[in-house]
């Protein structure tokens, strides 16, 4: 991985760490009003993934999955008009924050219903190997989706096919409030990989260049005909489940730890240490952040909400009657 | 012609026509004999198992691999073996398949075609003949088919194809094998169009799939008693053809509605309920519905008989519609 790789990655961790942040402070003043999902703490893994992916890669995520848009390339703009349920967003603000659907940027479905996501990426893969048209789909998903029926009859199919499909487990330790040992039989995620003969591995997923590494063994794997890959990708998210859990279900101290090892500070260190940035240069892409956040931000509160005829629109490609 | 000739017909053609059409579904391919009765018979064998896939017994994997490819722009037919199975994959059809559009804004559409079948007669007991058409008919987003004759059926179900939103492509069963005429090549029908298969004077009868025929059978016998029947087979019962129901209802003043499933919430309530609203002062007799009991299908032979309605209680209906 090179140190351009690096800046690469930063520069979209910390778009979403700015932008994650001003979510909740906009949302705290109550000028948007949705139920959201940080991803604060998970900002590498898709990072270290997007950078390695063309504009014409698919991805399916999830709720929690403004990182995973932000790193495929979803523009601010829209994102925040989406959020704010104005017509200026994504999806003309009908998806909102859990289904921001983006097709020029890859993002094919967002979807709210745990391990849902898994068995249509399958999907996307399957047109892809049709086609020859040399995509690949990265299937993004929690811990908790591992225990999904979905979850296990898409990593069959995708295996049994050779699909060009990456699963993406973003292992946080929770889901909702119950830890990841409480709810599942076997060790890591990766374990699961062993039943359908499928390459898996766990990685930290908090460390850039293990991250980027797994996902180019995997993308190259897919690319070439090969077929799927599952990574677990070790991380925490430092907000709890929604905004305003209070994380009371969480182990003494282990927020605070995670808090301290934040992977987007140590990203961010590593960059001037090694010197594949100055200090003032890592500096001027926060400052351009901030600014471009500003302006998405102004974007989406100054835009119109849809008319309200728009709800009886875009059910069918024909128009019925309500 | 019977159905599974005439549907196979439709599906080869289909392939024929647009190469984004592709076929998945359990045993579908040729080597695990072309689909339980058939179906699918050929279709890998002339379009290749790229296009054809048979699939492991996995409800989600089937129909989320159908939505995934079909917003990335094929058309994919996915067979779920028997309808009762289509509740494993009730996520994937009323979470996403038919909310992706809207969801959206527009930006991605779902042209998924699901054929499943169905239908009372096989003693098969409880959880492999339901018609559960009302369950997605009160789903947004999705189109939901069912045809009561072989050239019905090929002619809908390549509409169905070729459709850009996702349908319930509904096949009954034991009516596979029952002659009818043959469909012209490439048929097509219009989705949301209902068929007036027979014109009368006296009452308006609504039904679709299977009862259709039994309806029919019974306004011949009733027509050499001086009984003027309108038989109105909806062949799309999401969207439904208000338009031509209400039109018929209007010119007759009475309706009866049959349909194979329970009638307690199911089809016949919503066009029950529509005509009286519409047609409230103008209808010369209550709206009555023949229906199957609020009962799961039962495996005994005289109570599987019982279960669904027959010729005699669409008889007895239309009489007491008469007054
Ligand atoms: C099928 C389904 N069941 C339950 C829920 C409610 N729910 C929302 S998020 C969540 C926890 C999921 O945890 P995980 O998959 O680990 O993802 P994370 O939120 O940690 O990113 C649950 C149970 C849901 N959305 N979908």
């Amino acid at each position: 991985m090179s140190g351009a790789d690096y800046v690469d990655i930063y520069r979209k961790a910390s778009l979403i760490r700015q932008t994650d942040r001003r979510f909740m402070d906009v949302i705290a003043s109550g000028r948007i009003a949705t139920p959201y999902y940080s991803p604060a703490g998970q900002e590498l893994i898709p990072s270290a993934i997007s950078v390695l992916l063309d504009q014409k890669d698919y991805i399916v995520t999830i709720y929690r999955g403004m990182h995973d848009q932000i790193a495929k390339g979803v523009p601010l703009k829209l994102l925040w008009a989406e959020i704010a349920g104005k017509v200026t967003g994504t999806c003309k603000g009908k998806g909102g924050a859990m289904h921001i659907t983006h097709p020029a940027s890859g993002v094919m479905v967002t979807t709210g219903i745990v391990g849902s996501g898994l068995p249509i990426a399958n999907g996307l893969a399957l047109a892809s190997q049709i086609d020859r048209d040399g995509r690949v789909t990265v299937a993004y998903f929690g811990d908790g989706a591992n225990n999904i029926g979905a979850f296990h009859e898409a990593l069959n199919m995708a295996s049994l096919w050779k699909l060009p499909v990456i699963f993406v487990c973003q292992n946080n330790r929770y889901g909702e409030h119950s830890a990841f040992s409480l709810t599942t039989a076997v060790e890591r995620v990766s374990d699961r990989g062993a039943a359908y003969s499928m390459p898996a591995e766990t990685v930290d997923g908090n460390d850039a260049e293990a991250m980027w590494r797994a996902a180019k063994v995997a993308i190259d794997r897919a690319r070439s005909g090969g077929g799927p890959t599952l990574i677990e990708a070790m991380t925490f998210r430092f907000y709890g489940h929604v905004l305003g859990d209070d994380s009371h279900y969480m182990e003494e101290g282990e927020l605070a730890r995670a808090m301290e090892a934040d992977p987007v500070a140590r990203l961010r260190a590593i960059l001037i240490e090694r010197g594949y940035a100055s200090a003032g240069q890592v500096e001027a892409i926060e400052a351009a952040i901030k600014a471009e956040l500003d302006e998405a931000v102004e974007f989406a509160l100054s835009s119109e909400y849809p008319s309200l005829d728009e709800i009886n629109t875009d059910i069918y490609g024909m128009e019925t009657a309500a | 012609m019977n159905s599974v000739e005439a549907l196979n017909g439709a599906l080869h053609e289909a392939m024929a026509a647009d190469p984004s059409v592709i076929v998945l579904g359990e045993d579908v391919a040729d080597g695990q004999g072309g689909g339980v009765v058939k179906v699918t018979q050929g279709l890998s064998t002339r379009f290749g198992d790229e296009r054809v896939r048979s699939t492991p017994i996995a409800e989600q994997a089937i129909i989320g691999a159908a939505i995934g490819a079909a917003i990335a722009g094929k058309r994919p037919v996915a067979e779920i073996m028997l309808m009762n199975f289509t509740t494993v994959a009730m996520d994937m059809i009323v979470n996403h398949a038919a909310k992706l559009r809207f969801m959206s804004g527009g930006q991605t559409n779902v042209p998924l075609t699901i054929r499943t079948m169905t239908g009372v007669g096989f003693a098969t007991g409880g959880q492999h003949a339901d018609m559960l058409e009302a369950w997605f008919a009160h789903t947004a987003g999705l189109k939901v088919v069912a045809p009561s004759n072989p050239a019905d059926a090929a002619g809908l179900l390549a509409s169905c194809i070729f459709d850009d939103d996702p349908c319930i492509f509904i096949e009954n069963l034991p009516t596979y094998w029952v002659q009818g005429a043959a469909p012209p090549a490439n048929h097509r029908l219009p989705l949301g169009k209902a068929n007036v298969a027979r014109e009368g004077t006296d009452v308006t009868v609504v039904s679709y799939s299977r009862p259709v025929n039994d309806v029919l059978a019974v306004a011949n016998k009733l027509a050499k008693d001086g009984i003027s029947v309108e038989v109105v087979d909806l062949r799309t019962i999401s969207p439904w053809d208000r338009e031509t129901v209400l039109a018929s209802t209007r010119k007759t003043g009475r309706l009866v509605i049959v349909h194979e499933a329970v009638r307690n919430f199911g089809v016949g309530a919503e066009i029950a309920a529509t005509v009286q609203e519409e047609l409230f002062g103008q209808l010369k007799a209550p709206v009555r519905r023949v229906a199957a009991h609020n009962a799961p299908v039962p495996f005994s032979k005289p109570l599987e008989a019982a279960f669904a309605p027959g010729q005699a209680d669409i008889e007895a209906a239309i009489r007491n519609s008469l007054g």
